[in-house]
């Protein structure tokens, strides 16, 4: 046996399944959440704000809202993904099975990004219904739609084999991403803050990601497109360095 | 016959210092059922954990069926099937689908008709469609079996499979293990019931801190170390063993109203002869008379004892 693409399979449609157990909580409630900013800030008020860049609020928010939405589900999906069988005990027959780490990457990671990138689509068109946007460059923004899912899925994966209780789990997703994503950028152009704040704005790695969809939406952005593809690549590699190390050293998997 | 388990110079020591494994070395023969005997915090399941995968040795290696466990992983544990000692299932997945899910997991194509057959044998066909939440203790130990059996291993791992089992489970349990022997699997069991491994093993091997104090068939184990006592009720207590019967090992009951002879059962002369005529010839009379033969219960309790 070279690659069991069975063994993967099997984690991927195990993961899938219990994504169409719990579509209430994984699906249809970020849809709604995310609906009610489109509802407020663009039928509502968008034309009570003015655009910016030359974009309706309404349409501007857009982008934001879905990397919002796509950061803290890929995230939670896939931490939660591979932190339940370590929680409950099955993870031996993971490790005890023929399977390398990259199935068992391609099993929980794949799963997670493929429902975030699902999500995002979902978002995406809900989103029409409301606020009316063109998309640009479409194939920039699928790019940047997998990439991020899968980057977000693999630092989910990360932080779902460092938790040690459901406490921590939730931790950065709600006390890192959802910050930075506020702050990132995703209500206003970082352009409109103090020249303090946008320069502390730059270290804010959300503001690349943000910027970048923007632009594949808009063709407006606040830094350069191939600046923010250079950082969800590097973003890519740092989470991959991550897993690659927990593997290597079996770090709270085996001891 | 070359060994289908080979566990050479295997070592652990976790990172809080503790040595869990001194030196094991052990081979498993095809088609046996071996017992891995030791109380608790012995060192079994860290040595099942080893050679199934799940933990890493600090040094020495293990081969199944010719496979190094490490290096050739994916070619050793197709071939493992393991049980562990933790009742730990998915709660939502159906019994169905939780085995089908490990059959895919090491790598076979699916097979519906090879998944009927294990779970009629274990008799969870008519609860196919369950969750897993939903099944009783007893029926979650067989589900656990049967996804260890569903890729079809021919080495089986059952870490304390009668753990917490009811009486009639247990020899339910006995009996599966027995049939599966009997299709060629090789089976190694982890367990402190002594009378299960009475029961079941071809070969046992005592684990106590770490280090494999014995590995025997279980018949020459019980031939060695085996002792044979002769327990007579007298008709009137003894206030001691009379001079005459001096130069045998015998001992007097509290109450004196018990003689014990203590012989070796595998010896030439047992003695016994001599030693009744000894006693008619003192005039001592006895009302009834038994012999007792040691379990695998006291030699383990024995050896152990020893080495603390």
């Amino acid at each position: 046996m070279k690659f069991n693409w069975h063994g993967m399979g099997a984690i991927y449609r195990f993961e899938m399944a219990r994504t169409r157990r719990t579509l209430l909580q994984s699906i249809v409630s970020p849809v709604i959440s995310t609906t009610l900013y489109f509802v407020v800030f663009g039928a509502a008020m968008g034309s009570h704000m003015g655009g910016i860049d030359g974009v309706s609020y309404g349409a501007y928010i857009v982008p934001g809202l879905i990397m919002l939405s796509l950061l803290t589900q890929s995230i939670s999906n896939a931490s939660f993904g591979i932190y339940f069988p370590k929680f409950t005990g099955t993870i031996y027959e993971i490790l005890s099975a023929p399977v390398s780490y990259l199935e068992i990457l391609g099993g929980y990671v794949g799963a997670a990004a493929s429902k975030s990138v699902l999500l995002g689509v979902i978002i995406l068109v809900t989103a029409r219904l409301f606020v009316d946007f063109d998309v640009a460059h479409p194939i920039w923004m699928v790019a940047f739609l997998i990439l991020t899912s899968v980057t977000f899925s693999l630092f989910g994966f990360i932080i779902g084999i460092w938790a040690d209780g459901f406490e921590k789990l939730q931790l950065v997703p709600l006390l890192i991403v959802t910050p930075l994503t506020f702050l990132g950028g995703s209500f206003y152009s970082i352009h409109i803050l103090p020249p303090l704040w946008q320069k502390i704005s730059l270290f804010n790695p959300v503001v690349y990601l943000i910027s970048g969809f923007r632009w594949s939406f808009y063709g407006v952005s606040d830094v350069s497109v191939e600046i923010s593809m250079g950082m969800t690549l590097l973003f890519l590699a740092a989470c991959m360095a991550g897993v690659w190390w927990i593997f290597r050293t079996g770090y709270r998997l085996k001891a | 016959m070359q060994s289908i388990i080979d566990v050479r110079q295997v070592t652990k020591t976790y990172a809080s210092g503790f040595s869990a494994l001194k030196g094991i070395d052990l081979q498993i023969r095809r088609g046996e059922i071996f017992a891995l005997l030791g109380p608790n915090g012995a060192g079994k399941t860290t040595l099942i954990s080893i050679i199934c995968g799940i933990v890493n040795p600090s040094s020495g290696n293990v081969l199944a069926d010719g496979h190094d466990v490490v290096r050739d992983f994916r070619a050793a544990r197709e071939r493992i099937g393991l049980v562990p000692q933790e009742l730990t299932t998915d709660a939502f997945e159906t019994v169905w689908d939780t085995v089908s899910f490990s059959r895919a997991l090491f790598g076979k194509r699916p097979n519906s008709a090879y998944i009927e057959k294990v779970l009629r044998d274990l008799s969870l066909w008519n609860k196919k469609d369950s969750k897993l939440m939903t099944l009783s203790g007893g029926m979650k130990r067989r589900v656990m079996i049967a996804k260890a059996l569903s890729h079809e291993p021919p080495i089986l791992f059952l870490d304390e499979p009668t753990a917490g089992v009811d009486v009639e489970l247990r020899r339910d349990m006995w009996a599966m293990v027995r049939a599966l022997r009997d299709t060629g699997v090789t089976i190694i069991l982890t367990t402190h019931y002594i009378d299960e491994a009475e029961e079941m093993a071809d070969r046992i091997g005592v684990i106590n801190k770490g280090e494999l104090i014995l590995v025997e068939g279980k018949a020459e184990l019980m031939e060695k170390l085996g002792r044979k006592q002769l327990i007579l009720q007298l008709q009137a207590p003894l206030q001691a063993i009379p001079a005459a019967l001096a130069g045998y090992p015998l001992a007097l009951s509290d109450d004196g109203q018990q003689l014990v002879y203590t012989f070796d059962a595998q010896g030439e002369n047992t003695g016994i002869d001599t030693l009744l005529r000894r006693l008619g010839e003192a005039g001592i009379d006895f009302k009834d008379l038994q012999t007792r033969q040691s379990s695998l219960e006291d030699i383990f309790v024995s050896l152990v004892e020893d080495r603390a």
